[in-house]
């Protein structure tokens, strides 16, 4: 699959000593999709009462044991076969140690030396072409509680029903270069997940979240500069506003001879600015361990490659099929392959009526619509089948491109079929060449001085002669055998 | 490998345990016996030898995804210092 550069890749940035690029690695943070948590039996749901989702596991009584979701491992090896991963056949859980109020254990069961996906690779598509991604690694590990902070001036309420919730970090190689890369990693891992169903991506609710790594060094140099981490920044948008922040922070540091140091900062949404967390001084200080409480997690080849077996037709692979099976460009395959509901959806619009019609209606007026009213392509009052008949009407010249934007307003607020709005309605295109010529002829009769100026040279009036048969069929004429009618009778 | 007073200062901080000098001076004294009782260890070549995690030589025990806990928000929250019906409350945290 190669995608022609239009564009040149161009992110910068110019200090007064020289031209940097910037170097940006992603630790992305993903819940799991399971009905339970990594460990224990309380529930994943997001929104409920406070502390009303927490066992004694979760909130790290004496003697508990930890006992792991078989559901998680497997939703973490799909995850990894969808990042074109190494799957590791052994996994060993260590623990994290550092002390926070919403982590009562005093440490989080994650994986250091030994994750259970290893190396993989992911595509990004730019303007200027293809941009393949490293995945460094994947690992499980527990979420931990919500400390909230803004319901009383001197106090923090901590809420355990995110603890021990499984999360996958997925770590990325330093292989992302702009805001607009980040943008579009984190849109294709997203889209990955969810094809997948191992994660809902919904960076609103927390689902979604990542660690950001940002460095600069000069344009050429070899060695990657010293990097700073902003942490736990929940958009896309937020995401790209710290980098850039960030980047310029260290070029104006380097330009005046200054050192970077390696640290953990925070990005302030309110101040546009990044800031150092002192209080992470120490973070990078966790003692590692095995979890004494955990055997190594061995996965048997039966599961893995059942799972491998049970994979879904991934977003990649759909695109370069939607290019090939229905004429599509790059660029249409691609949106409509953004989400698996909405591929779902073409596909079935296109199977019943025209390929490239169907592409167009879907990624102009139906996305429009749902846009605008604030829908998904799931609880689109226009279904697939109905849009299929509207565009077969299309096709077979049934009703004018016009009226079929008529029809779709309709269609939109009744949800029923188009055949029958446009039986109804009278919304038929007039395509009887008899019936056609009858109406000019009695347009070119009543319009007799137009004719003359016009077969004097006023050609300038053929759209006039062409609105006014609009207005006598209600914008139903065929506007292509009108042109033609219309041509020959004036001319003749 | 030895520990010196500074070292076993930072250990106690990030475990949040808060030593006097006297106990400072007896744990370095302790731990480096300690550490040296384990060095001996190191008179083994273990090149070729994977680390051992666990002695027992079995793989993780798996549970089904269902739920079944949760739901009692009184018995967790019954031992905090400090709580209000609904979350723990601690000191502020904030950045």
């Amino acid at each position: 699959m190669v995608v022609m550069s239009k564009e040149k890749f161009d992110y910068f940035i110019n200090g007064e000593k020289g031209k940097y690029e910037v170097i940006i690695g992603l630790e992305v943070h993903a819940q799991v999709l399971s009905n339970s948590k990594l460990f224990s039996g309380s529930s994943t749901k997001f929104g409920a009462d406070p502390n009303n989702q927490v066992s004694l596991i979760d909130s790290a009584f004496p003697g508990m044991l930890p006992v792991i979701n078989e559901e998680c491992i497997k939703q973490a090896v799909k995850t990894g076969l969808g990042l074109n991963a190494k799957i590791n056949n052994y996994s060993v859980f260590d623990r994290k140690n550092y002390f926070y109020a919403d982590l009562p254990q005093g440490y989080q069961i994650s994986q250091y030396k030994n994750p259970i996906v290893g190396e993989g690779k992911v595509m990004l598509d730019m303007p200027y072409g293809s941009k393949e991604v490293g995945i460094e690694r994947l690992h499980l590990e527990q979420d931990a509680g919500k400390s909230i902070h803004d319901m009383d001036p001197s106090n923090t309420y901590v809420d355990l029903n995110r603890s021990g919730i499984a999360l996958m970090e997925i770590v990325s190689k330093p292989d992302i270069r702009s805001p607009e890369e980040v943008n579009a990693y984190i849109k294709k891992l997203r889209t990955i997940m969810r094809y997948l169903g191992t994660c809902d991506g919904n960076m609103q609710e927390g689902s979604l979240r990542a660690d950001v790594n940002v460095s600069v060094r000069k344009v050429g140099d070899k060695k990657l500069g010293t990097r700073c981490e902003i942490k736990n920044v929940n958009s896309i948008k937020f995401m790209q506003m710290a980098i850039e922040y960030e980047a310029k922070r260290q070029v104006e540091l380097l330009d005046n001879g200054k050192n970077i140091e390696q640290e953990t900062r925070l990005f302030d949404t309110k101040k546009n600015e990044t800031r150092s967390m002192r209080s992470k001084e120490d973070a990078h200080d966790y003692r590692y361990f095995p979890d004494p409480d955990l055997l190594p997690l061995t996965l048997e080849k039966k599961m893995v490659d059942d799972l491998k077996k049970s994979l879904p037709e991934l977003p990649d692979k759909k695109k370069e099929r939607f290019i090939k099976e229905y004429g599509l460009s790059p660029y249409e395959a691609n949106v409509l392959v953004s989400e698996k509901a909405i591929s779902d959806y073409y596909e079935e619009v296109a199977k019943l009526s025209d390929k490239k019609l169907a592409a167009n209606w879907m990624m102009g007026d139906l996305f429009a619509m749902l846009n605008d009213k604030g829908l998904s392509i799931l609880t689109s009052p226009v279904s697939a089948k109905n849009l299929a008949e509207l565009v077969k009407s299309i096709k077979s010249s049934e009703i004018s491109g016009r009226i079929a934007k008529e029809v779709f307003e309709i269609m939109v607020q009744s949800g029923d079929n188009p055949k029958k709005i446009i039986e109804s309605k009278g919304m038929k295109q007039q395509s009887d060449p008899k019936e056609l010529e009858k109406m000019i002829n009695q347009i070119l009769t009543k319009n007799k001085d137009k004719v003359d100026q016009y077969k004097a040279g006023k050609e300038k009036l053929f759209g006039f002669f062409v609105g006014e048969v609009m207005k006598l069929s209600g914008g139903k004429a065929n506007p292509q055998l009108t042109n033609e009618i219309l041509k020959k009778l004036l001319t003749g | 490998m030895s520990l010196d007073k500074e070292k076993i200062k930072h250990v106690a901080k990030l475990a949040r345990i808060s030593l006097d000098e006297a106990k400072v001076n007896s744990l370095t004294k302790d731990l480096n016996s300690i550490f040296k009782f384990i060095e001996q260890l190191n008179e083994l070549n273990t090149d070729k030898v994977e680390p051992l995690t666990s002695i027992l030589n079995e793989s993780l025990r798996y549970r089904k995804d269902q739920i079944k806990d949760g739901k009692i928000r009184d018995k967790i929250l019954k031992n905090s210092p400090q709580q209000n019906e609904e979350f723990f409350v601690v000191p502020k945290v904030v950045e």
